[in-house]
C-alpha cells in the first residue's frame, strides 16, 4: 500500500489533508459545546464560540465614578480612575469611545470630549478617564461612556460551578449523577455475571437444544426493546417493583444479555480445546474450569462487553425515563436532566453546554481509556 | 435509603447470589442428587452432566424470555386489546385507528427517509474514513477522533447539534455555526459551487452507486447466471425486490438533482433549521450519521486490513490507479462487511428515539416511529396504538432477525 502513496506524493498530500479535514469536521460542533461552558451567558449570547479563541471586539457601555468621588484640584472638579477598573470588567484596549448612545464610535483615545456644563471627558486607549468640570460634580451616579474595545479571550469556570456545586434545584447536575452512576455500575456487574455462565454452557458443553438456543440468541440480538416497554413496565408494577433502581437494573440486564451471551460465546469458543481437556482429565469441575481457566482467559471479551454496557446504560435515555423516573424527579439521570434543561432553559447555552459536558466527560474519558477493548468488541460483536 | 449504599447492596446481592447460585446448584447436583461415588457412580456423573448446562443456563435463559421474549408476545396480544375496554379483543382496531392518523404516515415517511441516508452515509463516510487513515502515520489518532462520538449520549449529540444549528435575529451575530456559515453565502459563485454543485455530485454519485446496485442484482438474471451459479429460485423475486428499490431511490436522486439547481435559496436570511418541513429531517440524521460514521469506520477499517495483500499487489503491477485498487479489487472483497455495517447502522436508525425527542419532539414533520410510540404510550397513554406501532417497528427488523440467525446458523455448519 506505502508503494502508491509513496510513488506519488501528491496524492498523499491530498490524504493527509482530507483526513485532517474530515477529523476537523468531527470535532468542530463538540469543541464548540466544549469552548462555550467555559464562556459567560454574555459573551454566548453575543457571539460565536469560534470569536473566543481570538482577540475579541466588544461594545460596553460602562460608567464613570460617581460624583461623590470627586477631588477638588485648584478650581477644577476632577473624577478620575480607570474605566474597567471601576466597571469590574478586566483590561482591554479601547479603540473608539462616546458618550451617548448614538455616537459611541465620536472620539478616538486621547481625545477630549466636551460636554457642556458636565465638563470635559478624557479617555485613554487603556482606559485611563478624567473629568473635568469647573463646577462641582453633582448627583447619585456617574455619567455613562460607551466604548468599543478589543478584550483578549477570558473564560470562566462558574458555570461548572453553578451545574457542579450550587445546589440548585433546576441546574445541579450533581444528584443526576450518582443517580446516573447508581443506574449504571449494577447494571453493568450483573449481566456479565449471568451471561459468563450461559456462554460457557453454550460454548463447551454438550447438551440438547444447544444450536436453537445460540440462534435464539442472534434473534433476540435485534429485538427492539420499544416492545418491552409496555408489558415490563405492567409486569413491574404488577409484582410491586414500581418505578425505580431495581426495576431499571433489571430491564438493563435483560437488555444487555443478548449481546453479552453472544460476544461471550464467540471468545470463548475460540479458548484453545486441549487447556479445558487437561482440566477435566485431572479432574476439575465445570464449575472449577469456568472460574479459574475460562473467566480470567476471557477476560478482554468481559472487558469489550462491560465498556458496551457501560456506554449504553450511562448514556440511556428511553429505559431510564420508562422504567425509572417517577412523578417526584427524585431519580431523574443525567440524560433527562439535559432534555428537561432543553425545554426550560432552551436559550441558556452556559448551563446547557456545561451540563452535556458534565453527562459527556465520563463516558468520552473510559472510551480513550479502554479504546482497544471496545473496538475488539465491536469486532466481534457488530450485530446489536 | 441511600440510593448509592442500595446501589452497592444490590451490585454485592445480585453478583454474591448469582456466584452463590451457581455455586451452590452445581453442589447440590453434585453432591446430593447423583453422588459421584458408590454403587451408580458413573451413571451418576453422566446424568449431572445432563443437567449441568440447563443450571449454568438457567438465569439468562430466565431473564431473556421474561425480559424479551415474553414481551413480543405481550406487546403482540397488547396490539389487538383496546385499554379503555378493559383489555377487551378488537382485533386489529388499533392498527386501524393508527393507519388514519396522518401522525403516523409522517412518521413512517421519515423513518424510510431515515433508513436510506443515515446508513448509507454513514457507510460511505466510514469507508472514505478507513481507507484515507489506513494510509498515514498519524492514522490511529484520526481514527480515534472519528470514533469519539460514539461515546457520546444520543442526548448530549443532541445539545450539540442545536448549537450547532442555534439562529439570532437577523440583526444580531449568530451563534450557531451554521447560520454564521449560510450567512456567508450571498447567492455568488462560491454559493452556486457549495449549495448546488457539490450537493449535486454527492447526490449523483449515490444516484450512480444505486444504478451500478440495479446492474449487480439484475446481471445474473438478465445473462441466465443464476441457474449456473446455483442460485435458488427464491432469489429471483428478491433481486427485483431490490432492484425495483434501488431504481426508485435512482429516480428520487435524479429528481432531486433536478430540485437542486431550479430550488430559490432564502440567502442573506437567517434560517431556524429545525423548523424547515422536510430538510430538518436531514439536519436530525446528521446527528445519527455524526455518532455512527466512526462504528463504520473501525468496521470497516479492520476488513481493509484483512484483504490479501496479493490481490492488491497484483493490481498495482497491472497499472491500476488507486481509484480501481480501492473501488474494483478492495470494495468487492469487503462487500459482506459492509453489509454486516449497514444492517446495524439500519437496527439502530429503527430505534433511534433520543434525538428526535431532545431536539423537535417529532414537531415540524420531523416524527419517527419509535417517538411516535413513546408519544402514544406515555403521553397519550393509549397502550393500544402504542403497542401497534411498536410491532409495526418489530416487522420492520424482522428480515434483518432472520437473516442474522439464517448466517449464523450457516457458519455454525
Amino acid at each position: 500500500m506505502s508503494s502508491i502513496a509513496g510513488s506519488k506524493s501528491g496524492l498523499t498530500w491530498a490524504v493527509h489533508i482530507s483526513v485532517l479535514l474530515l477529523v476537523l469536521l468531527w470535532l468542530f460542533p463538540t469543541i464548540g459545546l466544549l469552548i462555550s461552558s467555559f464562556r459567560t451567558s454574555d459573551q454566548i449570547a453575543t457571539s460565536g464560540w469560534w470569536d473566543a479563541l481570538f482577540t475579541q471586539e466588544q461594545n460596553m457601555v460602562l460608567r464613570a465614578k460617581p460624583p461623590k468621588a470627586q477631588n477638588q484640584e485648584g478650581a477644577t472638579w476632577v473624577i478620575s480612575g480607570n474605566i474597567f477598573a471601576d466597571n469590574d470588567e478586566s483590561p482591554a484596549t479601547i479603540s473608539v469611545w462616546g458618550t451617548s448612545s448614538r455616537e459611541i464610535s465620536k472620539y478616538t483615545p486621547g481625545e477630549t470630549a466636551d460636554l457642556g456644563d458636565k465638563g470635559k471627558l478624557t479617555v485613554e486607549a487603556n482606559g485611563d478617564y478624567r473629568l473635568e468640570n469647573t463646577t462641582e460634580f453633582s448627583g447619585k451616579r456617574g455619567g455613562r461612556v460607551f466604548v468599543t474595545a478589543t478584550a483578549p479571550p477570558k473564560f470562566t469556570l462558574d458555570n461548572y460551578r453553578t451545574v457542579l456545586f450550587s445546589g440548585s434545584t433546576t441546574d445541579s447536575m450533581a444528584k443526576a449523577f450518582f443517580n446516573t452512576l447508581t443506574v449504571t455500575i449494577p447494571a453493568t456487574i450483573i449481566p456479565i455475571v449471568i451471561a459468563a455462565f450461559a456462554a460457557y454452557a453454550l460454548a463447551w458443553m454438550r447438551f440438547p437444544g444447544r444450536a436453537l438456543l445460540i440462534a435464539a440468541v442472534v434473534g433476540l440480538l435485534v429485538v427492539p426493546l420499544q416492545l418491552a416497554l409496555i408489558p415490563l413496565l405492567r409486569l413491574h408494577l404488577a409484582i410491586g417493583i414500581g418505578k425505580g433502581y431495581l426495576g431499571v437494573w433489571l430491564a438493563h440486564t435483560g437488555f444487555g444479555l443478548p449481546l453479552a451471551i453472544y460476544l461471550l460465546r464467540n471468545y470463548m469458543v475460540g479458548l484453545p480445546r486441549d487447556i479445558i481437556e487437561n482440566a477435566k482429565v485431572d479432574g476439575a469441575t465445570d464449575f472449577q474450569i469456568f472460574t479459574r481457566i475460562i473467566l480470567p482467559l476471557s477476560f478482554p471479551a468481559l472487558a469489550s462487553f462491560a465498556i458496551f454496557q457501560f456506554l449504553w446504560t450511562w448514556n440511556d435515555l428511553l429505559v431510564a425515563k420508562v422504567f425509572l423516573i417517577d412523578a417526584t424527579g427524585e431519580t431523574t439521570v443525567m440524560t433527562n436532566q439535559i432534555v428537561e434543561l432543553l425545554g426550560t432553559r432552551g436559550g441558556n447555552w452556559e448551563i446547557l453546554a456545561t451540563a452535556a459536558f458534565v453527562s459527556i466527560a465520563v463516558p468520552l474519558a473510559v472510551f480513550f481509556a479502554m479504546q482497544r477493548y471496545l473496538v475488539r468488541g465491536l469486532l466481534a460483536g457488530s450485530v446489536k | 435509603m441511600n440510593p448509592a449504599l442500595q446501589g452497592l447492596i444490590t451490585i454485592v446481592i445480585g453478583v454474591g447470589g448469582c456466584l452463590a447460585y451457581f455455586y451452590l446448584s452445581n453442589q447440590f447436583l453434585d453432591r446430593v442428587l447423583f453422588p459421584g461415588t458408590g454403587e451408580h457412580a458413573g451413571r451418576n456423573i453422566n446424568r449431572a452432566n445432563q443437567i449441568r448446562p440447563w443450571l449454568f443456563l438457567f438465569p439468562a435463559i430466565f431473564a431473556l424470555t421474561l425480559y424479551l421474549a415474553y414481551p413480543v408476545v405481550e406487546t403482540l396480544r397488547l396490539s389487538l386489546t383496546d385499554r379503555n375496554a378493559g383489555g377487551a379483543f378488537v382485533g386489529l382496531a388499533n392498527y386501524r385507528q393508527m393507519m388514519d392518523e396522518p401522525k403516523f404516515w409522517e412518521a413512517m415517511k421519515n423513518n424510510m427517509l431515515w433508513l436510506i441516508v443515515v446508513p448509507a452515509a454513514a457507510t460511505a463516510f466510514g469507508l472514505l474514513a478507513a481507507q484515507l487513515t489506513d494510509r498515514i502515520k498519524w492514522g490511529n489518532i484520526a481514527k480515534s477522533l472519528i470514533f469519539m462520538p460514539m461515546a457520546i449520549s444520543f442526548v448530549g449529540a443532541s445539545v450539540i447539534f442545536k448549537l450547532v444549528y442555534d439562529t439570532r435575529a437577523a440583526d444580531q451575530d449568530q451563534i450557531g455555526v451554521l447560520n454564521a456559515l449560510w450567512l456567508t453565502f450571498d447567492g455568488e459563485t462560491s454559493s452556486l459551487i457549495f449549495l448546488r454543485l457539490v450537493p449535486a455530485i454527492i447526490v449523483l454519485a449515490f444516484g450512480a452507486f444505486m444504478a451500478y446496485g440495479i446492474y449487480l442484482t439484475l446481471r445474473p438474471l438478465i445473462w441466465g447466471e443464476a441457474e449456473r451459479g446455483g442460485g435458488s429460485w427464491w432469489t429471483v423475486p428478491l433481486r427485483a425486490a431490490v432492484a425495483i428499490g434501488a431504481a426508485w431511490l435512482l429516480w428520487l436522486s435524479l429528481k432531486s438533482i433536478f430540485n437542486l439547481f431550479t430550488v430559490t435559496l432564502p440567502y442573506g436570511e437567517p434560517q431556524t433549521w429545525l423548523t424547515v418541513p422536510f430538510w430538518n429531517n436531514f439536519f436530525l440524521m446528521v446527528v445519527l450519521i455524526w455518532i455512527q460514521t466512526g462504528f463504520a469506520m473501525v468496521i470497516l477499517s479492520a476488513a481493509l486490513r484483512g484483504i490479501p495483500e496479493e490481490t492488491i499487489e497484483a493490481a498495482i503491477i497491472d497499472g491500476a490507479s488507486p481509484f480501481d485498487i480501492f473501488f474494483k479489487i478492495k470494495v468487492p472483497q469487503i462487500m459482506s462487511t459492509i453489509v454486516v455495517v449497514w444492517t446495524t447502522i439500519t437496527l439502530v436508525v429503527l430505534k433511534v428515539f433520543d434525538i428526535v425527542y431532545a431536539m423537535t419532539n417529532g414537531q415540524w414533520e420531523t416524527q419517527v416511529l419509535a417517538n411516535y410510540m413513546y408519544d402514544k404510550l406515555f403521553r397519550a397513554n393509549d397502550w393500544g396504538v402504542g403497542s401497534a406501532s411498536a410491532i409495526i417497528i418489530m416487522l420492520l427488523v424482522t428480515p434483518i432477525l432472520i437473516w442474522n440467525v439464517y448466517t449464523t446458523r450457516k457458519e455454525m455448519r
